[in-house]
């Protein structure tokens, strides 16, 4: 293997061919490459880091809800991503923009639409109507082949330690403050409570829907979660005041 | 075993399991609690087989009647992969027919274990990392010894690798069921299940490349280079994108350290290179050394291979942003992605040509050996399905095929027929030299095989295609007047049909792969079906004479 008469012939690509670091070094370094120059400027390139204004992080109800939707796999199914198209716009809302989605760890974008597009859906129906959907949805769409998810109003939303989540979200870049990771738990249980005094929950989270959701005001259940955050989805952003449409207008690479 | 030895590794498991009983007691939430729990079922079960002194490895040997004694190469974990990949390609594929009937029939769902969400990540783990991940494990263990003429480096790492990728295989799929993902597509696993593969993936590293360096061989065979591309930017593609923040270290959940554009493209970047790098390179690897073993000719190209292996791992690498066209993403990107896809086009079909043109003066053995049959269709399906993903990644084609079944479809032209195909080859290539049998049970089962997994495509791939064009058509459609003509709800009522087809088209794959199992179930027993040869010409003795025609009678001449 090492015979230097041998060793003397081998050159151009053969080298790589007999020596294992090298051809190991070069494939690393060849398929690296591409991930460096499309992920890096992603993260300093002004139309991915911009914030529009009316964005927030989810409140602790929203993002138990945003969990829940991540554990059933939704996303299999659901998309959450407007595209810029007449048809899309027209049938979903205001096509998506980067900064509606900054707060979120993980994305849910999607990839498949068995169901449609839920980045605007928040608003669009009643809370009974998502109650009544996701209990049986045939029984308001006759054509739909969604399961069923009527344990979710059988089920108390385990509160566990919401504390402990926006900090774990806090750590990863989404800004809570001391005082929301102090009020976590307060904020979840008044969220849905309408009997509940919510304190500044209103203000820390402009436009959080506080009321029961599932039906039963009794019970913190995982039904209250989701819809709570099926109907905050796509309604920070308000795209009818003159304010946002300008910094749309600026927004380049669309 | 000795009996220190004996007595330090219970000590070891009993650590293990008591460590897991205590998380599972102290855990934040029932998933890992039951994660746990299967810790400790498996560090209980080692206690118990080593302070027995059981020989549960003899046993099961016995049980799928592996050869006795040390063989020349290190063979034994390879044939353990063999029959892990059939067990969990069956389980796979039994997965992905139940949840295509649950599309066309929702009444299928059980909530909330058996709903379509959580079974869906299951099929394509199995189908992805458990069936194909056992293939590229057991097929790299036994390319890399044949090809380096030595043994194993290692070889107690690469019983670890294997049962320990089977462990993640194991945590992932229970913990779909129990609502355990971080919803990144094929990436699915928490936090400390990635950590356990990165572990893994690093043990497999070690084992291979410390293969490769004791070779007795001074070339290292194009085939390691594939398999060496595939490990190494997995390793990259995996530990970049699961990178999280846990809420808690004894809890399941955790949050992706990226959000939203930058972990979309994290994602697609990773997904789109599980593709190129698990599903492609990989498998390229299998293509090169099985496909010339059996169709006994040189690899047609040498110049070939080396163009299309550097090309190929550079330029998969930039295509990731196909997934994401017409969102939020920023354009320069896209367009780079879909760029980077249509030339990606070229060395996907130099690896075609090159498994092809292997052929070269054995076509005639397409005819007559099923196996050399499969591998041609294998490769005929990577070529398809090279062309259609760089056409799918054009921005105009892509609007219209993105979000709907024609997505779904090419992925399957590429999974079933490409990876399906070529696995199934390389399965039947390996059991009879792994058990040391004459050859398969049963030739015309392999055609069995062959058959109805080509026409399950068949069925597959053309529903897909009409749905999803159909979809997208349907979303799209303006009237006269100037308003939408479908609902949303209509689209999925028109899927029906197709949907049916596609369930009917799985149902074939999965029965052409029970075949195949029954076919090895009995040639590891030892049988050899008696049945007409499929090489031989139609031979009948009793045309097989010189023609005697009565001679005439002599008649004097008048």
């Amino acid at each position: 293997m090492s015979d230097p008469v041998v060793e003397e012939t081998v050159k151009g690509h053969k080298r790589l061919e007999r020596n294992i670091t090298l051809l190991a070094v070069a494939t690393f370094i060849t398929v690296s490459i591409g991930g460096l120059v499309q992920i890096t400027p992603l993260f300093y390139l002004e139309n991915t880091i911009e914030e529009v204004e009316g964005v927030r992080p989810y409140t602790p109800l929203e993002q138990a809800g945003r969990d829940i939707y991540i554990r059933e796999g939704c996303y299999t199914c659901h998309s959450q991503m407007v595209r810029p198209f007449r048809d899309e716009v027209e049938r979903y809302g205001h096509y998506s923009l980067a900064a509606e989605s900054m707060y979120d760890h993980p994305f849910q974008w999607g990839s498949k639409r068995t169901g449609p597009d839920l980045a605007r859906v928040g608003g669009r129906y009643s809370d009974e109507w998502h109650v009544q959907h996701l209990e049986n949805p045939q029984s308001v769409v006759p054509e739909s082949v969604m399961p069923q998810y009527g344990f979710l109003k059988e089920t108390d939303l385990e509160i566990g330690d919401p504390a402990a989540t926006l900090t774990a979200l806090r750590r990863v870049g989404v800004p809570y403050s001391d005082n929301d990771i102090e009020q976590a738990e307060a904020d979840m249980l008044a969220q849905a409570d309408p009997d509940a005094d919510p304190g500044d929950l209103a203000e820390r989270y402009p436009k959080a829907l506080i009321r029961d959701f599932d039906g039963d005001p009794d019970r913190l259940t995982e039904m209250d979660a989701l819809i709570a955050y099926l109907q905050m989805l796509g309604t920070l952003v308000d795209f009818d005041s003159a304010a946002p449409l300008e910094e749309l207008a600026e927004e380049k690479g669309r | 075993m000795h009996a220190e030895a004996a007595l330090g590794r219970i000590g070891l498991w009993f650590i293990i399991m008591l460590a897991a009983i205590a998380s599972a007691v102290a855990a934040a939430d029932a998933g890992f609690a039951a994660h746990a729990t299967i810790i400790a079922i498996v560090a209980f079960a080692m206690i118990w087989m080593s302070a027995s002194r059981f020989d549960p490895m003899g046993k099961a040997q016995g049980f799928f009647k592996m050869p006795d004694g040390p063989s020349r190469y290190d063979d034994d974990v390879i044939r353990w992969g063999v029959i892990a990949t059939m067990f969990w390609g069956l389980a796979g594929l039994l997965a992905g027919v139940f949840i295509a009937a649950q599309l066309a029939f929702p009444q299928l769902n059980f909530e909330p274990y058996l709903n379509f969400g959580r079974v869906r990540p299951l099929h394509t783990s199995a189908v992805i990392f458990a069936f194909g991940g056992n293939a590229l494990l057991a097929t790299s263990f036994y390319v890399v010894q044949r090809t380096c003429r030595t043994q194993l480096a290692f070889p107690g790492l690469a019983r670890f690798v294997f049962w320990g990728y089977q462990l993640f295989i194991v945590l992932a799929a229970t913990g779909y069921l129990l609502g355990i993902t971080q919803s990144k597509e094929y990436a699915e696993p928490e936090w400390y299940v990635d950590l356990w593969l990165t572990i893994v993936w690093v043990a497999y590293f070690i084992v291979f490349v410390g293969t490769l360096a004791k070779r007795k061989e001074p070339h290292i065979y194009v085939a390691n280079w594939f398999y060496l591309a595939f490990i190494v930017t997995i390793a990259m593609l995996h530990i970049v994108n699961n990178l999280a923040m846990p809420v808690s270290l004894l809890g399941a959940k955790s949050y992706s350290a990226f959000a939203g554009v930058q972990d979309a493209l994290t994602q697609w970047w990773y997904g789109h290179n599980a593709v190129g790098f698990f599903l492609t390179a990989g498998f390229l690897a299998m293509m090169y050394y099985f496909v010339p073993k059996q169709a006994e000719r040189p690899v047609y190209s040498y110049r070939l291979s080396i163009i299309h292996f550097w090309s190929l791992i550079f330029l998969y690498i930039w295509a990731g942003p196909h997934h994401l066209h017409y969102t939020a993403l920023p354009d320069w990107a896209q367009t780079l992605g879909m760029v980077f896809s249509v030339m990606l086009w070229m060395p996907s079909w130099g690896g075609m040509i090159n498994g092809l043109m292997t052929l070269n003066g054995a076509w005639d053995k397409v005819r007559t050996d099923p196996i050399i049959r499969m591998m041609v269709m294998a490769l005929a399906f990577y070529g398809m399905s090279t062309f259609e993903g760089p056409m799918l990644s054009i921005k105009s084609v892509n609007s219209l095929s993105h979000y709907t079944d024609w997505t779904i479809g090419h992925v399957h032209s590429g999974a079933l027929g490409w990876n399906g195909m070529i696995t199934f080859a390389c399965v039947y290539f390996l059991v009879p030299r792994l058990w040391k049998r004459g050859r398969m049970y049963s030739l015309r089962m392999i055609n069995w095989h062959f058959w109805l997994a080509t026409l399950g495509i068949v069925f597959y791939a053309s529903s897909m295609w009409v749905s999803g064009i159909m979809q997208g058509l349907m979303w799209r459609e303006y009237g006269p007047d100037g308003y939408l003509v479908w609902s949303f709800a209509d689209s999925v009522a028109a899927m029906f049909p197709m949907y049916v087809m596609r369930m009917a088209g799985g149902l074939m794959y999965l029965s052409g792969a029970i075949i195949m199992s029954y076919n090895i179930w009995m040639t590891l027993a030892g049988k050899q079906r008696e049945e007409a040869p499929l090489r031989d010409a139609a031979y009948d003795p009793q045309a097989d004479r010189p023609i005697v025609q009565p001679r005439p009678e002599a008649v004097p001449a008048e």
